[in-house]
């Protein structure tokens, strides 16, 4: 009996992973609570089992997440027992820097891209996990499973280290770090499959539910709490939504949908026809800019 | 995803069974925009039905706005032609996508085709089971068809699928397709493709000919349509009847009670209770448990474990495995050797330096490896063995590696997983290389040392002293000659025993063959390095001074001698000092343009950074760095006090 697909996947993510491990300093696997999140993190115990986690995680908090995200996060850490470092930029927060009044770029770089420049060399990091997917957007899809970063956190996509077979080079100067992706190869599809094959807990949210929201710009936002301004004549309604990628909630759109269990989400997934980033206002904001925030330094 | 199965809406937990058990199939396709590779992608996505409506959306605003094929979709669009990624100036590279059908998931490595992309294409094969070579029915085996294949069967992919393409544009003639496939049989003979690797398929990615649905035009073709032949070539079976390798990536030791050597298998079989051997100890023992956490509810214990998969494994006795060692079956293991013919494609802007040490990096090991000059390189277009001093971007040669340790290995064409190595820059940390095992030049069982009786610690006692090197390293006219002189002076005065090697000197004679191009200068400190190497054994205190203005190769000396004994010593005299004394001269003539590659001038000198002990030389005379140095050197231990 051949492995199947999935079995390859997750053998090849627990390679990459034990490589980080063996070959670096100082690893971090940064947690962004999402379902890939949760896909890697459920990988990384099978990887070093039956020891614990040898590296914590780090969550990017831009104070502005689903609270539904921040109660599962402190849940699961507690749950499993591992290190959770959770890094808020406060330069931001003390300038209420937010989504509404400065915008959904200034907001994402201070909050989210800065915040993690200053996580990752406050601790002295030098290799940090991400869940992203080769299949999520173009430029992602020619970027390399150990992504190089100069000590300015920048990515310079000309200047890839060629990565063939499975031999990684992880050799970088004191300063430098690199990203490391051990999910590229997935699909949307196949994290969904193996988060119903293996029993892995997700965020309600993805669960359809009875939720406030405002429709702004043909994008369904939930309001979460009572930060969110309301526009005139602006009044919340409850309707049965879900998410299908979770950040920051004014950020997010929701999708209508009665889909309230795993099987019932796969089941909508394969049959929608809108791509999975469609609900993200910050890939929108300006032409390739998925790669530009890349080479600043967004994960 | 709008996966158009009935079986989404009807029975989606019966639909997820049948996709639960999918393979995977990596492959590449090969061939330039011109050939429709472009389009052929496009059109297997869309197929699969991968394709989103906001995708598509804009597909079709594009294929009106950009597009070449009127007011039909441009397939080529979807996957960001290369043409277009040219024009917006974006990162031509191996770019991955994903599909799937019913049967498997499929990886592609879609990579430019053109010359000087050959390393990214070699870069994409190298994890391909399979390769499909686009060809352009009106053209015809051209030169580009031909390096692909070379490419393709150094790098081993397996199965190879020839694309004749544009099938329409040739009135789907059947005597064109046969012509083709005829002519490329005939080059890959010549090559080693042995003809049952081969499927050649008449098709039209722009029309949809035998692509997932069968030509209605070519009914003369009864062979499988390219996604069927996708979807059902045997795959698996290649690397799981190799004899059994793993190598340790990681000792898990979380307590006492458990010891276990995790990897990721990269061929055969491996079972509970099998005879193990780990390389390159020796050292034999016996499985005793397979472990990978299962799903909830699971054991967290396999029985057996298969090629691709990542375990971890723990044996009967407490042999000492560390990461890098390879775990093989006891009865067939891999070979053990420290010196190799290999092939090697370059994949650096700087050329290859014969005599530097590079890192090499093989399964889960990193050791030193000096790259001999290549004995040939290929011509990737005609084939052809021409004769090469270094290798540059692209360029793919024979070379012999010596390494500083043996290592676990297989040829490559016996096993991928196990030949096949990358090297590094250790300055620079660049990945520089991609190699293939050939073959051991020698046996490491065969080259034990004569042991010695009279032995260097025997030698030093005799002398009543410490031999070490004192490397002096530094800009020329910086005063290194002028202070090694003095400081052996003072140490033959103190009954010392020992010798000078002057770069100036050793150049007339041992090394009177090398220039000053960067590989002769590595050539030449990699000599005087062995040399001096040699006066430590002899009991001697060796006072070496070179400019050697590579860190690398000084470091590589520093690993020939042994940290303790070699002392780098950083006469750091500014150049414009340097230059101002000009005692031989040199530095007018490098000036003038009649002395090329001069240190400091158009050749780079890089300063040491943690050097044993810095010499300054503009406010000490040579007789006081020599007492500063001998004060070190008491200091160390090495002179009496």
């Amino acid at each position: 009996m051949p492995l199947t697909h999935l079995q390859r996947l997750e053998a090849e993510s627990i390679h990459i992973m034990r490589e980080v491990v063996a070959e670096v300093e100082r690893p971090v696997m940064l947690y962004s609570i999402g379902k890939d999140s949760a896909v890697m993190l459920h990988i990384a115990q099978k990887a070093f089992f039956p020891g614990p986690l040898p590296f914590p995680l780090l969550h990017v908090d831009t104070t502005w997440k689903f609270r539904e995200m921040i109660s599962f996060r402190d849940n699961l850490a507690k749950e499993l027992g591992v290190d959770l470092i959770v890094h808020i930029n406060e330069d931001g927060v003390k300038q209420n820097v937010n989504p509404f009044s400065h915008g959904s770029a200034v907001h994402t770089d201070i909050m989210k891209t800065q915040a993690l420049k200053q996580a990752l060399d406050h601790h002295g990091f030098d290799a940090a996990f991400g869940g992203a997917r080769r299949d999520e957007e173009k430029s992602r899809a020619k970027e390399r499973i150990f992504s190089f970063r100069t000590a300015q956190h920048r990515w310079d996509p000309k200047n890839q280290r060629p990565e063939p077979w499975a031999l990684y080079n992880a050799r970088m100067h004191e300063g430098e770090s690199i990203r490391v992706f051990p999910l590229s190869n997935w699909t949307e599809l196949d994290i969904w499959q193996y988060i119903y094959l293996e029993n892995i807990p997700i965020v309600p949210l993805y669960y359809a539910a009875k939720r406030p929201v405002v429709e702004r710009g043909g994008t369904l936002i939930m309001v979460d709490d009572e930060r969110m301004p309301l526009h005139e004549g602006e009044v919340p309604v409850e309707k049965m939504v879900r998410f299908r990628t979770l950040g920051c909630y004014p950020l997010t759109g929701a999708i209508e949908s009665g889909a309230d269990s795993l099987i019932a989400i796969i089941q909508e997934m394969l049959l929608t026809t809108q791509s999975e980033r469609q609900g993200r206002v910050i890939d929108h904001d300006q032409s390739a800019s998925m790669e530009k925030k890349k080479q600043e330094g967004y994960f | 995803m709008a996966h158009k199965s009935d079986l989404i809406a009807e029975d989606i937990e019966g639909y997820l069974r049948a996709h639960e058990t999918k393979s995977l199939l990596r492959f590449i396709t090969c061939g330039s925009v011109d050939d429709g590779k472009s389009t052929l992608i496009g059109r297997l996505l869309y197929e699969s039905k991968l394709v989103f409506e906001d995708h598509l959306a804009a597909l079709e605003a594009d294929s009106k706005k950009v597009g070449t094929q009127g007011d039909q979709l441009d397939f080529a669009l979807l996957v960001d032609g290369l043409a277009a990624e040219r024009e917006q100036g974006i990162t031509i590279d191996v770019a991955y996508r994903f599909f799937s059908t019913e049967y498997r998931k499929f990886i592609v490595a879609d990579t430019p085709g053109h010359e000087q992309y050959t390393r990214n294409m070699a870069t994409g094969a190298s994890t391909a089971d399979l390769a499909v070579l686009m060809i352009d029915a009106r053209k015809g085996v051209l030169t580009q068809t031909r390096r692909h294949s070379y490419i393709v069967n150094l790098l081993g992919v397996r199965h190879l699928v020839l694309a004749v393409n544009k099938m329409d544009l040739v009135d789907y003639s059947k005597d064109r397709f046969d012509e083709i496939v005829e002519d490329y049989l005939a080059f890959a003979d010549q090559i080693g493709i042995s003809r049952d690797r081969i499927v050649s398929i008449p098709m039209s990615a722009l029309a949809g000919d035998n692509i997932t649905e069968r030509s209605a035009t070519m009914d003369w073709y009864f062979g499988a349509t390219l996604m069927a032949h996708l979807e059902s070539v045997e795959i698996d079976r290649d690397d799981e009847t190799l004899p059994f390798r793993m190598p340790v990536q990681w000792v898990n030791r979380p307590n006492l009670d458990f010891r276990g050597f995790s990897g990721l298998v990269g061929s055969g079989t491996i079972r509970v209770g099998d005879d193990i051997r780990a390389l390159p100890s020796g050292k034999t023992s016996t499985v005793k448990r397979i472990v990978l956490p299962g799903r909830p509810g699971e054991e967290s214990d396999l029985k057996e474990a298969v090629a691709h998969q990542s375990v971890t494994l723990t044996l009967s006795d407490e042999i000492d495995i560390s990461r890098g060692d390879v775990i093989c079956a006891a009865s067939e293991p891999a070979e053990v050797a420290d010196q190799f013919r290999a092939t090697l494609l370059w994949m650096d802007g700087d050329d290859m330096l014969p005599g530097r040490t590079y890192l090499m990096k093989t399964g889960a090991k990193t050791v030193q490896a000096t790259v001999a000059a290549p004995r040939h390189v290929i011509d990737v277009n005609s084939l052809e063995k021409l004769a090469a001093k270094t290798m540059t971007l692209n360029a793919i040669g024979s070379c012999n590696l010596a390494l500083d340790q043996a290592i676990a290995f297989d040829p490559y064409g016996d096993n991928r997983y196990m030949g096949s190595f990358i090297l590094i820059d250790r300055m620079t940390n660049r990945t520089v290389a991609m190699g293939f095992l050939k073959f051991a030049l020698r046996r490491a069982s065969n080259i034990h040392r004569q042991a010695l009786d009279v032995n260097e610690a025997a030698r030093a006692e005799q002398k009543g002293q410490r031999p070490v090197v004192l490397w002096f390293t530094g800009l020329s006219g910086s005063g290194k000659s002028t202070i090694a002189n003095a400081l052996e002076k003072r140490l033959f005065a103190m009954g010392r025993h020992t010798m000078i090697l002057d770069g100036d000197n050793v150049r007339h004679g041992l090394n009177r063959d090398l220039g000053f191009t960067e590989a002769d200068r590595v050539e030449n400190i990699r000599r005087v390095a062995e040399v001096s190497g040699l006066m430590v054994e002899a009991g001697l205190i060796t006072l070496v001074s070179f400019i050697s203005p590579f860190r690398s190769e000084r470091d590589m000396a520093r690993e020939r001698i042994g940290d303790g004994q070699f002392f780098e010593i950083y006469v750091n005299t500014p150049l414009a000092v340097a230059e101002d004394r000009d005692v031989k001269g040199l530095y007018k003539k490098a000036r003038a343009g009649e002395i090329k590659n001069f240190t400091g001038i158009d050749s780079p000198y890089e300063p040491p950074e943690n050097p044993e002990i810095v010499i300054d030389t503009v406010d000490q005379s040579p007789e006081e760095a020599a007492e500063q140095i001998i004060a070190i050197l008491k200091d160390q231990g090495v002179l009496p006090e």
